[in-house]
């Protein structure tokens, strides 16, 4: 089906380049063969986009998607923004999905002896029978039913080694037979991990606390009062630590 | 073959020079050439794609044409057809925008006991934050202080920073660090717990703090979940802030937001207002790719602008030079300044260095533009960007093989998602749009000169004076964000509203009449980037192709 036609791009580059058909929500468009990602195709189709487009480099999660072939009716997943389109692939965007967090107070999180607190924020993730449709759908290739496994077991520090990279583009809870929300565990688990399992970090605290106290200002104070030029001098003279 | 095939003969070029490349050494320019090349080149010096402001608190100053058209723009609202006696939303601190100063605001109002509402044009923390890759600032080593932050923010500024802005930045930064722990946020530890920090360029101390190469994801992970989580914060998602509302003593007290879906208009009484809308990236000043979201259009700027609020620095633009331009999925991110750190050439068309790979930032991209430009030695890809290469496998026949893997994993997982191999195969860059240096004029607590209005994070200016350094722009957004939210929910307790009006808006298109631009100037705030096709290439496909009417989309 491919048809050729040319690009001009103002003289300066002159190719032929081959046309593809894809289908947007079923509907048939035909755009260049140049290396469009899925977001670039649906603005070269016209769409101005509302929904399902975010940070344009793979950070957000915003532009969730899912899409198959003509001649292939498997469906796979990606991030609009990162998925060159190719011939005959069938898009459609899931821009939301209604999953309904569990609210709790990160005080609440407090990990105590014998208590799971990912199983009390979300009960219903011991109903999870390990189908692994998560982990095919994530976009970011994450282990999704491994972590999931791990939330149960209440071993939050591997929901956090595991589940870190996670957009919260939310396909993994769209397409979980039981309801779970794998982003949404995962995200409570790296807060409870973040907030009470890593090390204090004691230079940190102790520096807040001499800020408290005042103990920079006079110094602070000294600055103020230089002169540009004597600020200048201070700032040439400085010393300079070695980068790692 | 990932690059294309008209790119071959350039990438054979490149490569046939580099056993001579390897041992040429271009030296650093002296200041006096420097001088000349950023004033003809650097696009902040460029007196093209710029004009003066006709109107508005900066009248006569000069800004980017794109800024300029924004600033002085029509206002989308009609106060004749807007009922201010029927609000929507009745609130004490209204906060406009979602990002990582938006949502610290909201917090620390929320805290301080003000009910909160966040209008935002995209989804909750759609933001720039959530890009950032790099880290955030803090002098908590026991070797540094904050006053060795300031100096090395001032310096990085050329002390042109606003001095009160710089040490109030300085002095919170463990402080927010500390508070975002508490939240949640996974900082990068040894197992002592003390943080691993890093040193970026014009920093004397190891300062940054990151979580892996995700940080500013990690942290708008937790501030959005923790903003859930809280009563008494409501946020409305895909429906942006167009106008202010003013009450009759000269106050901020509320905005009139529209609803991106269904364009219906609701006009909020707010007690307060912190509009946190980030920078102008997607406005392409001077036609430049720029590493920011699709949402940061200057809609801040605009609106603040129309009240009354001043800008300062408002022409200053930070441009990365070694942003990639191809492929087209990763058109204007960043390339670490580690590659050139690490012998990294810059290389043109003909195989031949551009200029010293360690040059500064502002240096390097106007030798990359006159490349482009006068002198066309740059690589035109099919979609129309331009560039000149980066040779990254340099890097491994200077250091020994596997230097590139180790040192710049994530890039090369980036490009390898494409098929491009940069181990082997340089990368095409160009200067990217990365930040707007300046913004709304405001004090250490991001009060702005007209009252009832907040501007903490890139939407405000003055903190990083003409040139930012790195892992202070997403410190100031919290340390500003969190510094307007209590301010903001303190004042909201004491002040009157008295009744609210659109008048601002009626004399600013008076104005724009008198001065007959009114038909020149485009609606203001642009709200979304238009990067759809236009109609008339669909009728060009229809012709080449022969298509059917019907088989594509007409308008």
């Amino acid at each position: 089906m491919a048809q050729e036609t040319r690009v001009a791009e103002e003289g300066k580059v002159e190719e032929k380049v081959k046309m593809l058909d894809i289908y947007i929500m079923g509907k048939r468009y035909k755009v260049p063969d140049a290396g469009l990602t899925i977001q670039a195709a649906l603005e070269y189709c016209g769409y101005n986009l509302i929904r399902g487009c975010g940070c344009r480099e793979g950070f957000c999660g915003a532009c969730a998607t899912i899409y198959n072939f003509t001649y292939d009716p498997t469906i796979k997943y990606g991030l609009a923004c990162q998925t060159v389109v190719e011939q005959n692939m069938v898009i459609t965007q899931i821009p939301f999905f209604p999953a309904a967090e569990s609210l709790y107070n990160v005080g609440d999180l407090q990990p105590k002896e014998g208590v799971n607190k990912l199983a009390e924020l979300y009960p219903d993730i011991l109903t999870c029978f390990g189908c692994n449709n998560c982990t095919k759908t994530c976009p970011q290739n994450l282990e999704v039913m491994e972590f999931v496994s791990d939330a149960i077991r209440g071993d939050y520090e591997k929901v956090y080694e595991k589940s870190f990279d996670c957009l919260l583009c939310g396909l993994c809870a769209a397409r979980c037979p039981q309801g779970l929300q794998p982003y949404n565990i995962a995200l409570a688990g790296r807060r409870l991990r973040g907030a009470y399992l890593a090390p204090k970090s004691q230079h940190n605290l102790d520096r807040v606390k001499e800020i408290e106290e005042g103990n920079f200002d006079a110094d602070m104070e000294k600055l103020k009062k230089m002169s540009a030029d004597e600020l200048r001098e201070l700032y040439a003279k400085r010393e300079i630590e070695p980068a790692l | 073959m990932p690059y294309p095939p008209y790119m071959e003969e350039s990438i054979r070029k490149l490569e046939a020079s580099r056993q001579r490349r390897m041992k040429e050494e271009i030296p650093l320019i002296s200041s006096d050439e420097r001088d000349m090349i950023v004033r003809k080149y650097h696009p902040d010096y460029r007196e093209t794609g710029k004009r003066k402001l006709l109107l508005g608190p900066n009248k006569d100053e000069t800004m980017p044409e794109e800024l300029a058209n924004q600033l002085e723009g029509n206002s989308r609202v009609d106060p004749d057809k807007v009922d201010l006696s029927k609000i929507d939303y009745d609130v004490d601190v209204l906060i406009i925008g979602s990002g990582g100063a938006g949502l610290s605001a909201a917090l620390l109002a929320q805290e301080n006991g003000a009910r909160v509402l966040i209008a935002t044009k995209l989804r909750l923390g759609d933001s720039n934050t959530i890009g950032a890759e790099g880290g955030t600032q803090a002098a908590d080593r026991p070797n540094d202080s904050p006053v060795l932050h300031y100096l090395d923010t001032m310096g990085g500024g050329h002390f042109e920073n606003v001095p009160e802005l710089v040490w109030a930045m300085a002095r919170d930064a463990p402080m927010a660090i500390k508070w975002l722990e508490d939240l949640g946020v996974n900082w990068d530890k040894e197992t002592d717990g003390s943080m691993r920090e890093l040193e970026l360029a014009g920093e004397c101390r190891r300062r940054v703090h990151s979580c892996k190469d995700y940080t500013g994801l990690e942290v708008m992970r937790v501030l959005r979940d923790e903003v859930r989580c809280r009563d008494n914060i409501d946020y409305i998602e895909f429906e942006p802030a167009i106008e202010l509302i003013m009450d009759d003593e000269g106050q901020v007290a509320g905005a009139i937001l529209v609803n991106l879906e269904t364009n219906k208009l609701s006009p909020v009484r707010a007690k307060a207002v912190i509009v946190a809308t980030g920078g102008l990236g997607r406005l392409h000043t001077q036609g430049f790719p720029t590493t920011n979201h699709y949402g940061a259009t200057a809609d801040g700027l605009a609106m603040a602008y129309r009240v009354g609020c001043s800008l300062i620095y408002g022409d200053s633009i930070q441009y990365h030079p070694t942003g990639a331009v191809y492929p087209l999925q990763l058109v204007g991110i960043l390339i670490t300044e580690n590659v050139r750190a690490l012998g990294g050439q810059i290389i043109n068309i003909d195989g031949e260095q551009v200029a010293c790979n360690l040059e500064p930032r502002d240096i390097l991209a106007s030798f990359e533009i006159r490349e482009c430009t006068e002198r066309h030695k740059g690589i035109t890809t099919s979609a129309g960007n331009v560039g000149v290469w980066e040779d990254i496998p340099l890097i491994d026949m200077l250091h020994g093989e596997g230097t590139i893997a180790r040192r710049l994993p994530s890039l090369v997982h980036k490009f390898r998602r494409f098929n491009i191999d940069l181990i082997h195969e340089p990368v095409l860059v160009y200067p990217t749009l990365h930040y707007q240096n300046g913004g709304v004029r405001m004090d250490a607590n991001s009060a702005t000169e007209v009252p009832g209005l907040w501007a903490p994070g890139e939407v405000g200016g003055g903190v990083h004076g003409q040139n930012r350094l790195g892992g202070n722009a997403t410190l100031d957004i919290y340390v500003f964000g969190r510094r307007a939210g209590r301010e903001a929910a303190q004042y909201a307790k004491e002040v009157k509203l008295g009744k609210l009006n659109l008048d601002h808006v009626r004399q600013w298109q008076k104005e724009l009449e008198q001065l007959d631009i009114a038909k020149e100037r485009p609606f203001s705030p642009m709200l979304l980037p238009n990067y759809a096709r236009q109609p008339s290439d669909y009728l060009a496909d229809l012709y080449t192709e022969k298509l059917q009417p019907g088989l594509v989309k007409l308008a």
